[in-house]
């Protein structure tokens, strides 16, 4: 149970820091790999509920499922930056607002 | 059922997977300014799968893939009414003065998609399908949304999209695994088992995780503490696929709610026509109350400071999610009853109101409230299908969204005392929303020059102003068949063990 703790501690570290970085950071890129590090803080999660939670496989599925989910989306809003880029020249999420209330 | 056997049930399904792939490799084939026959291969490929949803036997009620996922009427009257918008959507699409300079097969193959997604969406009962039909969905709109590669207000609507979509699904991805480690399982009636049987110690728990889940689901239906990214993208992305993100993503993930908290969070009294209790000790009930008083409050205070129609009408999806998310913390059979007919009535209403920005767009290139003066006078259908879809999104009689308003306050009243403040809330919101919905009514008919010469959009639009016009007319006087129709859709699976 100790060992599922230390997991679950790292993986909340890991949530933290992702949902910082989003908040903070205003550079395109870097918000995406805020991101990730949300995903893979879930990730943690599944597999070591699965692994030391005493439970089924699909924590394993799941982590699975999301490694694929991730990379998918990863692409698509990759693909959007470089679009951004080439229009202004900038991949500043705070310089890319022309919508104003 | 296992696996093999499902695909024997799943054919429509199969059936829309077919018309994808056809309209991906007929695109392959065909030049540039062609493309636009690849939407006549969605729209017929769709018309197909509706048929063959409308014959499936979906009464006898089973679970496929192993409990992934679930064919009940319930998501057989969702996966029509998604398809219905996918349908108007592509017609639209093709006669759109903003995708005339794009290659317009992927964005066709794009929408299919979607579609596709939300049908998983509207069925899923594990934990797994949530997260995977909620990303097929959000992946392909982030697409749609900056399809106007060279716009960069698309640039931008994209770009956001795809921000806060990711950050929105990542915490909601994070919740689930709380709700995994919690429950060591990912089907929803297990789940819901093994909630009901765990003490108060877990309380807290429980709640943190249902939170992070509620991320997800209101990012998806623009509720409003997760609605940041609703205006921006809905301006800046192609109007076609602003009226599509106005209406199927936010039925499919109002299904998927329903599932969700009545499934998992209570006893699933309401799926039987019943009153059902949580069975968790934490107070669901106003936790969605709030939710939905916030919801309608901003999306009308907000709606009223725009000059942009496009956004205004942002903002109105977004109070009339508040509208629906009333509903629903009745947990009782009316009021998810309530929540269907709504949603067919604005889907009517609101399709209608985004093809009348679509059509001025055209015309005069803007979609300002100063492009809307004197408009009613010069393009007489516009005018009075806009005035109609007006009137109708505001809530009055006799038109098909009074009717949606009505079933929705009804449901509270019967819903017992409790409800009674929501009501009052939902009537004053009712009040301020006609002050910026008839502004538009009266910039096209009393401001700017009257014009004598009359125009008409072309005949297409024409017909979808039509198409969408009568029935929000019509439904709200005789609403008799969509209601016999959404009462015998209210059978849902309750239980797999």
């Amino acid at each position: 149970m100790d060992q599922l703790n230390n997991y679950l501690f790292i993986a909340a570290i890991l949530f933290s820091l992702g949902v910082f970085g989003v908040m903070t950071r205003r550079n395109g890129i870097a918000v995406l790999m805020g991101v990730e590090l949300i995903l893979n803080a879930a990730n943690l999660n599944f597999i070591a509920f699965s692994r030391f939670g005493g439970m089924n496989l699909d924590g394993h599925i799941f982590g699975l499922i999301v490694i694929v989910l991730a990379a998918a989306e990863a692409a698509v809003a990759l693909a959007i930056v470089i679009n951004i880029y080439n229009n202004l020249n900038t991949i500043n999420v705070d310089e890319a607002s022309m919508m104003k209330e | 059922m296992n696996n093999l056997q499902s695909l024997s049930y799943f054919y429509p399904e199969l059936l829309l997977t077919m018309v994808i792939l056809v309209a991906i490799i007929y695109d392959l084939f065909i030049d540039s300014s062609e493309s636009g026959k690849v939407g006549w291969v969605l729209v017929f490929g769709l018309v197909l799968v509706a048929i063959s949803i409308w014959f499936q036997d979906s009464s006898k009620v089973t679970t496929l893939f192993t409990d992934a996922i679930v064919l009940d009427p319930f998501s057989t009257f969702f996966k029509l009414l998604i398809i219905l918008a996918t349908i108007f959507v592509s017609i639209v699409s093709l006669h759109s003065g903003e995708l005339e300079n794009y290659r317009k097969g992927e964005y066709f193959s794009l929408l299919g998609i979607i579609t596709f997604g939300l049908f998983l969406m509207v069925s899923s009962i594990d934990l797994i399908m949530v997260y995977v039909s909620i990303e097929i969905v959000s992946i392909m709109s982030f697409v749609l949304a900056g399809y106007l590669k060279k716009n960069t207000r698309s640039n931008e609507a994209a770009l956001k999209y795809v921000v806060y979509g990711a950050f929105s699904s990542g915490i909601m991805l994070f919740g689930l695994s709380y709700i995994y480690g919690l429950t060591g399982s990912t089907n929803f009636f297990q789940i819901q088992q093994t909630f009901a049987a765990s003490g108060p110690e877990s309380n807290s728990a429980i709640l943190i995780a249902v939170i992070m889940v509620l991320a997800g689901f209101g990012y998806k239906i623009s509720a409003v503490p997760f609605h940041f990214w609703t205006p921006d993208v809905y301006e800046g992305a192609p109007t076609t696929i602003t009226a599509y993100l106005s209406i199927a993503p936010k039925a499919g993930a109002l299904a998927m709610m329903i599932r969700f908290f009545n499934q998992v969070l209570a006893d699933g009294g309401a799926m039987v026509g019943m009153g059902s209790f949580s069975s968790t000790d934490i107070p669901w009930p106003s936790i969605l109350s709030l939710l939905a008083v916030l919801t309608m409050t901003v999306g009308n205070v907000v709606a009223i400071q725009q000059n942009n129609v496009k956004r205004m009408l942002a903002y109105s999806s977004i109070a009339h999610a508040g509208y629906m998310l009333l509903a629903m913390p009745v947990m009782s059979g009316e009021s998810v009853y309530a929540i269907m007919v709504y949603l067919v009535m604005y889907l009517f209403m609101n399709l209608g109101a985004f093809f009348v920005v679509i059509t001025v767009k055209n015309r005069t290139n803007g979609e300002t409230f100063d492009d809307y003066k004197g408009l009613g006078w010069e393009m007489p259908i516009v005018g009075i299908s806009m005035t109609l879809f007006m009137v109708s999104l505001t809530g009055l009689p006799p038109t098909a969204g009074f009717i949606g308003k009505f079933y929705i306050f009804a449901s509270l009243i019967q819903g017992g005392s409790a409800f009674y403040w929501l009501v009052i809330i939902g009537g004053i919101n009712s009040v301020i929303s006609l002050y910026y919905y008839l502004r538009v009514v009266k910039v096209m008919y009393f401001d700017g020059e009257r014009k004598d010469s009359l125009l008409f959009p072309p005949r297409v639009l024409s017909g979808m102003l039509l198409v969408t016009a009568i029935p929000t007319l019509v439904l709200g006087i005789y609403w008799v068949p969509i209601a016999e129709w959404i009462q015998s859709s209210l059978v849902f699976f309750i239980q797999t063990i």
